[in-house]
Parts: structure tokens; C-alpha cells; sequence
């Protein structure tokens, strides 16, 4: 496993809180005292799983760097919605430059710390996938190569959502984006070979890589904990479902993360020096069409016109996942 | 922050001018729903209350909780037949929490830390007469002498307890239980007048200066079925025999014994006369398994004991030795009719356990009363017709429980109370329900339900040691902490971390959550990621 | 220290001494002398404590530089050319966010056609972005101008390029002064940012700023380099004091007073121009120079001073505003604006083409009989342009125009004829 989860306490390890465990066994989040690195009032859309997603993860980095967090933020919703003048939500030294530049300005943030001596400061980069696997790749693989001292944050929503919607190369096949309608006999986004990019990380060899999701709060916190004591290049890849480009219910955000999850679709685990080292197992597996059907950009898969033929490629893919990195506890297959 | 770059570098946190609050369409509110367990219990117990503080292991706590509505945790930890485990949300997810178990716990760790009530507060110089020191009876006194009142128990029997004492084998309720617990209850302050029959109640009530009565008598008389007998058959009620199970002279059943009847009544006297060293106990009833009124696991406990059962069967004739059975059918409504097939039995004793009926002689000449089928009628606040005299337990239209007794005894108890002051007593509304819809079960551990050790059968045939054993500390604390809490918080902080808007105000250990309404912009994400069901959305008003 | 060192390995030295703690390096000719020479000696531990990064794009090298001059350490990064162009993004946000970053621009053309070789292109084509640039003559200015660059920027808050020609002074070797560091040290105190990411005092820098206060942000940038047009000199004078030697300023004349024919310009090409207008002046022409340092901010008033007793002014850039015609030009005619001054445009050395005495002699002659065309391209192959003209009037597939020139000119035609 990935993190030791509380085997039994009601609710174990699966809620946020839990008022009979330990409080060294509690969540960042479930203490009155987090940091709440984004504060109220930010413009992200009701239900959005990027501010969430983002306040689970700078929490726990400010929690276990006691304070000493430095972050630089990529262009996209997370920084538009955060910081339009005259207001900030953030709560830690945050910086924003360029759509494609945040690893490189992490690198001179954490490059500035080190010359300065200041070795207990710790140095976040985030960023949306848009800016994390396609234009800021290049600053990203940099980054990993060189083993700056950065930890690397992905909020991936599968989409360029600031801009209206658009396809990045996270966008999974069939799905509905302005920029791959659901027209034509195939409809919605191509099969492609994909962008994994933590796997494209752990090529690197960088000390640490892990996938999660805001489903899963103490494998996500454990994670950042973990990565903001090693030193060297890190990266995290968070799933953070949208409402708006997804055509999903502002309520079922948790929902579609746990759902991506516990379908394979989303495999969760974390790797060390380029190994996977643990994955977080299917609690309770359920078929694709769970996951697609409760959002509209795969609303052309079912209904009236079905394609079948996709859902069940879609449904391989999971599978795929599912053998590759050892989803289900032994003996369930 | 007079020198820093204009508008390109900005304080921190200052978003908190942006009030999101404005965006809602819907706001979510915090509320309690009644979860099933509650809903179920015959006695009104809070039961997500009280393990709500077993779940922390404040069990003393907990304890305190349950005996606000049932001052008899060890006993219906035994005797209950647990509707709430019936009811349990949990049920549907894997097994019903093992609720009975923990209140036995409860009731057992109250005894041996010697936990007492509290003594009641202000007096209200009324004077209360209880009849009967049954489960109801004992309920009523317990609760009138905590709203303060001065309670007298009639009882016309030598040993308080009724029924629990009277009709329960001690194989499943230790009797060293049953006294603990009445005497806790007597400790209020309570008078206990044993061999006290009150033969007319208004007479009683006058003698003594009584305010209002409260009459739970019981069932106490084995219903007899006409069954042509020789001379010499032995037969008796099963009430009798288990009522004489308690005092010095043991019954003599004989080596071969045949208990006539279906009910739980049926089952206790089998397994009584097994215990009492009957070679063969057999019971005979004229329907199927399915249809028998006992409950399964008390059936299936019977057989494990070896008590054997003859289905579908009548007694049509008793002699010496030997019984005559006319084998039965069911017709397509499930009725059993005779089919002239007959067949004979050896036994030296039969049993009939066929119901029992009330003694009403204290009610005659009592005006304003109604009698139906040989019960008292009460009204929903369970006074009978007569001013002041209320009345409750297997003496009223009800199902026979000890659990329904004490229930009565609570609700009687509230109203007595209002009557007694001259005011109305108005129940709380009862909560919506806490269905297992509302639950967002991903939330709780996997954790099957602790099985209470059993005593070996073969033991169980020869001994009235206690057949079922209670769990320790540790499985307490596990079956308790397998309560999802329907519809009730128990700060899991799920909505408190979920809010992508901190909306949410986090008051600490025991105070709950509040919504910061300035901010919550409405997603709902708090009440779908809910475990138990306690936030709900309603629509803003324009 | 005097010595004969090449022009990168002097401004190297001089970067050093100025104690920078971060420095971002990509390889980009004809810059790659000087991260060369400051790599060594951080490896070698001479200089300490810095960080150097070997970035992956030059893009990368100004966001490390945003990233490590936004947290408090200062910064520089060295490009030219194409480099400058794929950071430009970049460029313009880390004057936008007020980032004191000093960069060295090797100057060189910018492809297509590539190029290596120097003009101003690179730098001229960032005019607006916002980043004051000032342009060295000689190896000693590009020294001195890199040391006064790091006060210039982190006083005003604002990021800087240094411009010196490519090839032409960061390959020369010559003979310069390498100052102390007890006299860098006294000179450049300690670097104390306006504002710098500190999690004791947390801030967010790059906020999204709309239509109500864009306008206002950018007026202040502007309302810097005004500033920075009387800080400048004050910089030089000090300068002065503690090194003992004239650089840097706005701009610098020379045999101006009596000059009726001006010739203006910037960079090395300035050498060139002096020998010209001595010999000149020995023929008795009243020629002058006025030679700019600072392109950015631009000095309309010194320009206009400088100007206003001459009767006509050549402006010789190395520059192409392509459709225009002068960068430079188009400044100092604003500058002049009023005066009646006659002012002509003289495009020269574009993609390292050289700059020979004799064709500034034919040029400023005729600047003097003001028989100039108002742009003139100096040493243009007519002919060359011409026919290539000539064969797409002709033919719409006329093929490559390189290849076509080069052709013509024989150049081709003997390797693969």
C-alpha cells in the first residue's frame, strides 16, 4: 500500500476527518489550523475539483514544510481565478509568470533558496495539464533532467477549461471538447497513443513520481508529504475533474474522481527512481460506463446514436491499467 | 504593502472582499434525520446516540444516553429481539450492526463499575401507584421518579421483575442481571411492595393517596385449549412451568415431554425441560417452520439442543403416556387443516403453550373502562378510560415484548407526568427519515459484524448457564464503530474538507460545522460526499 | 587590472564581480563565451555562493532568472539572436513583473536566412518589451555597463540588456581594465529587492490585471525609464568616482562642436565611425559623432541637444525595420522633431556584413552634399537584387532566393554548377 491506512475507525482512512482517530493520524484537511493555502472568495466555478485539488495539495506541502512553501503557478484557471486584481486567494509566496514556464521559475525559486542557505524552504510548481503536458513540457522535462529541487503539481482536468474547453494532450479518446465535437463517425476525441506523463516522468529516473486523485484525500496528502522531504525533482499528477468542461454535476466531482479510480481508468499509484513502488488498489471495481455516463462530454456515447464499440474500447483501456500497474487486491481477477 | 509593484503583486488572502455566497441557487443546511435503528425501538432509545459515545469508547457516556429512555441495557441486551438490528441501514451494506450485543455491553460494564442514576431532581409531591413490577411497570416507576414523582410498585408475586423473571429461562437472562438492575431502579427512591395484590385499583389508589395509577399486570395465565385427557395425563402450562422454574420445587416433566404451541414461549419451556433432564423434548405445532411465530434463531438455537419439532400437527387426545396427533395441511391461504391422518406419541407430560391472558380482576367495577379481547384499552397516551389510571405491557393491545413493556412504561411515564401537572405532553416531531439512499457508504470500512460467542450445545442440554456470551471491550468498541450514523453527524469532517470554498466553519470536538454562507457557492459537493445523510439542499428564496 | 583578454572572458570577470547568485546559461552564439567562463569559475568555486543552471531553452533561461530574481537572488542570463526570440514571452513578463534581471545580448542577425553574425536586430526587435538596453562601444564599456546595469536595475526594479556587438567586441581580444571587487563592492551594494517571495511574508506577484488598471502598470513601467533618464547619468558619474574612467550615460559626442554634418549611432561600429570623421575632420570637413548607450531608455533630449547646432545628421544602424526602413532613425527624428534638421537613414552591416572605412567616407560625403536617398542600404549588391527582382517579375517559381544570390555571384554554381 501506499500509505498505511487506518484499518478500522468506522470510516478508516476513508474520510477526511475522523474524530476517533489519533490526531497524528488525522488529515491536514480535517484540522481547524490548515493553512487553507487558498482562501474564500476565489472565482473557481461551484464544484471545481482544481480549487479543491489544490488546497489538499498545497495544505499538506504547508503542513509538512511547516510554513516554508514557496509556490509558482502556471497560466490557466487556477491562477486566473486566484488572482485577478485586486484580490489574491493564496496564502503562501506565490508567483505567476507564463502559461509555460512554471518548472523553470520554480527552478530559480528553488536555485534562489539555495544560495541563500535557505535549505528548509520548500518549492512547488503547479499547473494545469494544458500547461504541464503540452506547453510547459519542455520546461518540465528540464526541470526532471536536471533534478531541481521542485515539486511538480499536475491538476489535470483532461482539458484546456480557461480557455473554453479546448483539447490538451491529457484529453482522454471519445471525449467532447470544442476543439474534438462529437461529429462525424468518430465522434469526440481521437485514440491516440496518449501523453502519459508520469510515466514520461519516471523516465526520467526523478526521485519520485505519484498519480491521485481529490477522491482519495490521505493517499493525496500522504504523497505531498512524501515528496516535500525529498530532495531533488518530483512529480505529482492529480486528477481533478471539472463540472463546466465535463458537463458533469457540481456535486459529483468527489463522485467522478472516485469513479475514474475504482474504474481503472485513473490508475493511482506512485513511483521512486523510475519503479513503481505501490499502487492504490480498486476498492470497489465498476464498469466504464459508471464513470462516462454522468458526464456530457461522453454523452454521445450512449442514448439514441450509442457507440458501443467505443465505450468498449474505453473499457480496454481501463483494463489495460488494471493489468499494467496491479489494480485489484490478489485474487479478485 | 505601500512599495510593491501596483496591481501585479497583491496581498495575500485578500480574496475574502469577493463574497461567492451570491452565486447560490441552493444552499445546504445541516440537519439530524432519524436514522432506522430509533425509528425501530420499541423502548424510543436513541440508539445512534448512544453508541455514538460507545464509538469513542466513553462508554459510561454512552450508557447514560441509552438509559434516558430504557433503564435496562444488560436485560434488553439479552431478552431484546432487537428490531433495530432488523431496521439497520448496515444491513444493506454488508450486516446489520450487532446493536443488542453492544447494549448488553453496556448493561453488563454498568454493572460491573456500578454506574448509578442519577437522583431525580426537584420533587413534584404527586404520588404515583404502579401495578405490576414487570418490565413496564419497573419503566414507568423509573421514569416517574426521575421527573420527580413518588412512586409505589404493587406487585402480587414474591420476587420483582414479571415476566423477565417469571417467563425468561435464566439460561437466557442470569437472574444475579435481572437484580442488579431492578435494584439500581429502586435506589430512585422507589417503594416495592411484594405479595401485594391490589385487588380493587380504586381502592388501592384511595388507601394510599395516590395522584394516578399505572397498571401493567401482565399476562400471567397459560391459555388452555380444550383437549379431551385421560385421567392421568399430565398436562400444564408453560407459564406455570417456567414460573415455577423459580421457586424451590422444580417441575416434574417426566423423561419424554411434548410442548404444544409455536411462540417463543413454546421454545423456552423445550429447551427449559431439556435442561431439567428430559431425554426427549418435543415440540408440536400445526403450521411450518415458516409460519412459526418464534423467532428463527431461537428455533435454531432449540435445535441445536436437540429439541425436536413436529410440524404441522395437532394434539387431539392426552392419555398416560401417550398423545394422539392429527397430521394438518396448509390450505392455499396458509391455514392448516385437518387431514384425518392421526398418529400416536409417547410423552409423560405435555406442555401447552398457547398464549397467555390478563388477569383483569383489579379493573372490576372501575368506570369508564373498555375491554376487548381480554385486553384493556388505552388511548395514544395510554390512559385507560378511566381519568388517571393509565395502563400498559402485555395487559393493552400490543405485541408481547419486554422491549414494547418498557417502551410503554417511557410513554406512559411522559404522559402521567403532563396529566400530573395539568399541562399536555406533545412528542418532538419526529425527524425525516435516514434512508439508506441518503448514505454515501464509501465512506465507511469494511467490517463484518462480531459474533457473540455461543455456549457449547452440548453444555446448553444440561446446564441454564447463559447460552450466549456478551463481547468484550475490544469487539464492542469494533460493532459499535460499525454504526454509520445515519442521518446523524458524527464529524467525519468530510464537508468541512470537501468545500472547495472553505465554506465550511469547523466548531470543534462535539460542536459540529457551520456554513459560512457569505462564501458557500452552492456545488453541493458537501451533501453528496456526506457518509451519514446530514446535510441537505433547499432552494434559496428570490 | 589591465589586461588583454577577450571581450566575453572581460564581461564574464565583470558579471563576476558583481556577485550574482543565479546564473542561467544556453548555449547561443556568439554569447557562449561568457556562461562558459562564469560556469568554470562557479565549478571552480571561485565564484560563490551561486547557482548555475544549464537551462534546456532560453525560454527556460529567463523564467529560471524570473523565478530565482523574484524569490531575492540576483539574476543574469546571456543570449543573442534566436535565443532572445524564444524567450521573448518571457522578456516581456519579467519587466512586466518589475524583475531587476541584467542580461547580456551578444548581439546577431536574426533568420531566416540564419545567421550567426552580428547587427542589432535581436535587441531592437525587444524595444518594446519593456527592458531598458544599453549599448557598449568598446569591450571596457560592455565591463563597465554590465556593472552599472545591476545598480540600474535593481534601483528602479527593472531588468536590463546589455548589448554588445557579437563576434565584433565579445571575440576581440583587447586590452581592458578589470576593476577590484573592493571597488565593484563599493560601487553595487547588495542586492534588496522591492519585493521577493518570502514565505514570512507572503505576497502573490503576476496577478491578472484587467481593463481598470492595465493601463496604469504600464504607464508605471514607462514612468521608469524616465527615471531611469536621470539615473543613468548619475550611475556614470559615480561611476567616474570609483573607477576612475568615463562609461556609460545616455549618449556621448565627440568632435560635435562644431559639427555641421552628424553621424549617430550605437555599438562598436562607433570605432570605426571616429577614424572616419578624424580623417575627415584632418580633410577639414565639419563632422561629428553622437553615439547612443542608452537605446532604452530613449534620451530625446540629450538626442536633441547633441543635434541641434548641426545642419543635417546621418543615422548608420545596423538595423532594419523591414517595410520602414530605420529603427534608430525613426527615435532621433522624433527627437529633432521641429528642428528642421535634414536627416538621413543608412542601413549598414545587416547580418555581420562588414562596415569598411571607405564606404563610410562615400556615405558621409554625400551626406554632406545631402545627396542621400532618405534611406540608404550602404553596400547593397545592387545587381544581385536586381536580377532576382528581375526573375520573379518573370517566373513565379523562381526558386530560392538565397540560392538564386549566391548564384549569381558564382558562389554556388562552382560547388554544384
Amino acid at each position: 500500500m501506499s500509505f498505511q491506512p487506518v484499518k478500522f475507525y468506522q470510516t478508516g482512512t476513508f474520510t477526511v476527518g475522523n474524530r476517533l482517530l489519533a490526531p497524528d493520524e488525522r488529515s491536514v484537511q480535517a484540522s481547524e489550523m490548515r493553512s487553507n493555502s487558498i482562501n474564500s472568495g476565489h472565482r473557481a466555478c461551484q464544484g471545481c475539483g482544481e480549487a479543491l485539488g489544490a488546497r489538499y495539495a498545497i495544505d499538506a506541502a504547508m503542513a509538512e514544510s511547516n510554513g516554508q512553501l514557496i509556490a509558482a503557478n502556471a497560466t490557466g484557471c487556477l491562477e486566473v481565478f486566484s488572482t485577478p486584481y485586486p484580490e489574491s486567494s493564496w496564502q503562501v509566496p506565490w508567483i505567476h509568470s507564463l502559461f509555460g514556464n512554471a518548472p523553470a521559475v520554480a527552478t530559480g525559486i528553488a536555485a534562489a533558496m539555495k544560495v541563500k542557505g535557505r535549505h528548509d524552504v520548500r518549492v512547488v510548481a503547479q499547473g494545469g495539464d494544458g500547461g504541464t503536458t503540452d506547453i510547459g513540457f519542455g520546461c518540465l522535462s528540464g526541470m526532471f533532467e536536471r533534478n531541481d529541487d521542485v515539486l511538480y503539481i499536475c491538476y489535470d482536468n483532461e482539458a484546456y477549461m480557461n480557455t473554453g474547453v479546448q483539447r490538451s494532450s491529457a484529453t482522454p479518446p471519445t471525449a467532447r471538447t470544442a476543439t474534438t465535437m462529437p461529429v462525424g463517425p468518430e465522434p469526440g476525441n481521437v485514440f491516440g497513443q496518449g501523453k502519459n506523463v508520469p510515466e514520461i516522468a519516471m523516465a526520467h529516473n526523478i526521485p519520485y513520481v505519484a498519480t491521485a486523485t481529490v477522491a482519495d484525500l490521505r493517499d493525496l496528502e500522504y504523497k505531498v508529504r512524501k515528496a516535500v522531504n525529498i530532495r531533488g525533482a518530483r512529480y505529482i499528477h492529480l486528477f481533478v475533474p471539472c463540472p463546466l468542461g465535463w458537463g458533469s454535476a457540481s456535486h459529483d466531482t468527489i463522485r467522478l474522481a472516485r469513479l475514474a479510480k475504482e474504474t481503472g481508468m485513473f490508475p493511482v499509484f506512485e513511483a521512486e527512481h523510475g519503479e513503481v513502488t505501490s499502487v492504490l488498489k480498486i476498492r470497489r471495481q465498476v464498469p466504464i460506463e459508471e464513470y462516462l455516463k454522468p458526464q456530457k462530454r461522453f454523452a454521445h456515447l450512449f442514448g439514441k446514436h450509442a457507440h458501443p464499440e467505443l465505450v468498449a474500447r474505453l473499457q480496454a483501456i481501463a483494463d489495460r491499467h488494471i493489468r499494467k500497474y496491479g489494480l485489484l487486491e490478489e485474487g479478485d481477477n | 504593502m505601500p512599495n510593491k509593484p501596483f496591481a501585479i503583486t497583491l496581498k495575500p488572502g485578500t480574496s475574502l472582499a469577493n463574497l461567492t455566497g451570491t452565486w447560490r441557487t441552493e444552499r445546504p443546511v445541516y440537519l439530524d434525520r432519524l436514522p432506522p435503528c430509533n425509528n425501530a425501538c420499541p423502548a424510543g432509545e436513541n440508539i445512534q446516540g448512544w453508541l455514538f459515545h460507545a464509538e469513542s469508547g466513553d462508554y459510561e457516556q454512552a450508557w447514560r444516553v441509552l438509559i434516558a429512555d430504557n433503564p435496562f441495557p444488560a436485560i434488553m441486551g439479552r431478552v431484546c429481539y432487537h428490531p433495530c438490528e432488523g431496521a439497520c441501514n448496515r444491513g444493506q451494506l454488508d450486516s446489520a450492526v450487532g446493536i443488542n450485543s453492544v447494549e448488553r455491553f453496556l448493561g453488563d460494564e454498568a454493572i460491573k463499575r456500578g454506574w448509578k442514576f442519577d437522583k431525580p431532581g426537584t420533587q413534584s409531591g404527586k404520588r404515583v401507584l404502579v401495578v405490576g413490577a414487570g418490565p413496564s411497570g419497573l419503566s414507568a416507576a423509573y421514569h416517574l421518579a426521575r421527573l420527580g414523582h413518588s412512586v409505589e410498585i404493587h406487585d402480587a408475586g414474591p420476587l420483582s421483575g414479571g415476566m423477565m423473571r417469571f417467563g425468561i429461562p435464566k439460561y437466557r437472562l442470569p437472574r444475579e442481571v435481572l437484580d442488579a438492575e431492578v435494584v439500581r431502579i429502586l435506589e430512585l427512591g422507589i417503594t416495592l411492595k411484594l405479595n401485594t395484590k391490589v385487588a380493587n385499583i380504586e381502592d388501592s389508589m384511595r388507601a394510599g393517596n395516590f395522584d394516578a395509577a399505572f397498571l401493567a399486570v401482565g399476562a400471567h395465565i397459560g391459555k388452555r385449549a380444550y383437549i379431551p385427557a385421560g385421567d392421568a395425563a399430565r398436562i400444564v402450562d408453560a407459564v406455570s412451568v417456567l414460573r415455577s422454574m423459580e421457586g424451590e420445587d422444580k417441575p416434574m416433566l417426566g423423561r419424554r415431554v411434548v410442548v404444544y404451541g409455536g411462540g417463543n414461549t413454546a421454545i423456552d419451556v423445550a429447551r427449559t425441560a431439556k435442561r431439567l433432564g428430559a431425554t426427549e423434548t418435543i415440540i408440536v405445532y400445526r403450521r411450518t417452520r415458516e409460519k412459526m411465530p418464534a423467532h428463527d434463531f431461537e428455533v435454531e438455537e432449540a435445535l441445536q439442543e436437540g429439541i425436536m419439532i413436529k410440524w404441522l400437527s395437532t394434539i387431539k387426545h392426552a392419555g398416560e403416556h401417550n398423545l394422539t396427533l392429527e397430521k394438518m395441511a396448509l390450505d392455499d391461504k396458509g391455514f392448516p387443516q385437518p387431514t384425518g391422518e392421526f398418529e400416536t406419541m409417547e410423552a409423560d407430560s405435555l406442555v401447552l403453550a398457547l398464549g397467555q391472558d390478563v388477569d383483569l380482576s383489579l379493573l372490576e367495577g372501575v368506570s369508564g373502562l373498555e375491554i376487548k379481547d381480554g385486553v384493556v384499552q388505552v388511548g395514544s397516551n395510554m390512559m385507560t378510560g378511566h381519568q388517571g389510571i393509565f395502563a400498559g405491557g402485555d395487559m393493552v393491545p400490543s405485541e408481547r415484548t419486554v422491549t414494547v413493556g418498557v417502551g410503554h412504561g417511557k410513554k406512559a411515564a411522559r404522559y402521567i407526568d403532563a396529566w400530573l401537572r395539568g399541562t399536555a405532553y406533545e412528542p418532538a416531531a419526529k425527524h425525516e427519515p435516514a434512508d439508506f439512499k441518503q448514505l454515501n457508504t464509501w465512506y465507511y470500512s469494511d467490517a463484518p459484524k462480531t459474533m457473540r460467542p455461543m455456549l457449547d450445545a452440548i453444555r446448553r442440554q444440561t446446564s441454564f448457564d447463559e447460552v450466549q456470551g456478551g463481547l468484550n471491550e475490544t469487539n464492542a468498541l469494533f460493532e459499535a464503530r460499525r454504526c454509520l450514523s445515519c442521518g446523524n453527524c458524527f464529524e467525519c469532517d468530510n464537508c468541512y474538507g470537501v468545500c472547495p470554498d472553505n465554506a465550511v466553519i469547523k466548531l470543534g470536538p462535539g460542536k459540529r460545522f457551520l456554513f459560512n454562507y457569505d462564501y458557500c457557492k452552492g456545488c453541493g459537493m458537501c451533501v453528496a460526499e456526506c457518509p451519514c445523510g446530514a446535510i441537505k439542499m433547499v432552494a434559496e428564496e428570490i | 587590472m589591465l589586461k588583454q583578454t577577450e571581450g566575453s572572458k572581460a564581461v564574464a570577470e565583470a558579471v563576476a564581480l558583481c556577485r550574482p547568485e543565479v546564473i542561467c546559461a544556453y548555449p547561443i552564439s556568439p554569447q557562449t563565451h561568457i556562461v562558459e567562463a562564469l560556469g568554470e569559475m562557479v565549478k571552480a568555486g571561485e565564484l560563490t555562493p551561486c547557482e548555475f543552471i544549464n537551462v534546456e531553452s532560453e525560454f527556460a533561461a529567463m523564467s529560471v532568472a524570473i523565478g530565482s530574481s523574484a524569490a531575492g537572488a540576483r539574476s543574469y542570463t546571456a543570449t543573442a539572436s534566436q535565443g532572445l526570440l524564444f524567450m521573448v514571452e518571457a522578456v516581456y513578463n519579467a519587466s512586466g513583473l518589475g524583475l531587476p534581471i541584467v542580461m547580456t545580448v551578444a548581439n546577431r542577425a536574426i533568420g531566416a536566412p540564419i545567421n550567426i553574425w552580428n547587427d542589432h536586430s535581436d535587441s531592437l526587435s525587444q524595444r518594446d518589451s519593456g527592458w531598458m538596453q544599453l549599448f557598449a562601444e568598446t569591450n571596457q564599456e560592455a565591463v563597465d555597463l554590465h556593472i552599472q546595469a545591476f545598480r540600474l536595475a535593481e534601483e528602479l526594479s527593472m531588468p536590463v540588456m546589455v548589448c554588445m556587438d557579437g563576434f565584433i567586441l565579445t571575440h576581440a581580444f583587447e586590452r581592458v581594465d578589470i576593476p577590484s571587487q573592493e571597488q565593484v563592492d563599493a560601487y553595487l551594494p547588495p542586492f534588496d529587492p522591492r519585493q521577493v517571495l518570502d514565505p514570512k511574508e507572503p505576497i502573490s506577484i503576476g496577478a491578472m490585471v484587467g481593463p481598470e488598471a492595465f493601463m496604469e502598470v504600464k504607464y508605471l513601467a514607462h514612468a521608469k525609464q524616465m527615471q531611469a533618464l536621470e539615473l543613468i547619468p548619475q550611475l556614470a558619474a559615480e561611476f567616474k568616482q570609483t573607477f576612475g574612467r568615463d562609461s556609460g550615460g545616455l549618449v556621448r559626442t565627440y568632435r560635435a562642436d562644431d559639427a555641421e554634418t552628424m553621424i549617430v549611432a550605437m555599438g562598436s561600429v562607433l570605432g570605426t565611425i571616429k577614424d572616419v570623421v578624424d580623417e575627415m575632420r584632418a580633410e577639414g570637413h565639419k563632422i561629428g559623432v553622437l553615439g547612443i548607450i542608452s537605446y532604452r531608455p530613449f534620451p530625446l533630449a540629450q538626442v536633441r541637444a547633441a543635434l541641434l547646432n548641426c545642419k543635417r545628421f546621418v543615422v548608420l544602424e545596423k538595423s532594419l525595420a523591414v517595410g520602414m526602413g530605420g529603427i534608430v532613425a525613426t527615435d532621433v527624428r522624433m527627437a529633432v522633431t521641429g528642428t528642421g534638421l535634414r536627416g538621413f537613414t543608412a542601413i549598414a552591416g545587416l547580418g555581420g556584413r562588414s562596415i569598411p572605412k571607405a564606404s563610410l567616407h562615400k556615405l558621409f560625403r554625400q551626406a554632406e552634399k545631402e545627396e542621400l536617398e532618405p534611406v540608404t542600404f550602404v553596400d547593397l549588391d545592387w545587381d544581385a537584387v536586381n536580377k532576382q527582382l528581375e526573375r520573379e517579375r518573370q517566373n513565379r517559381h523562381s526558386g530560392p532566393i538565397a540560392e538564386n544570390i549566391l548564384h549569381d555571384k558564382g558562389i554556388v554554381s562552382a560547388k554544384f554548377g
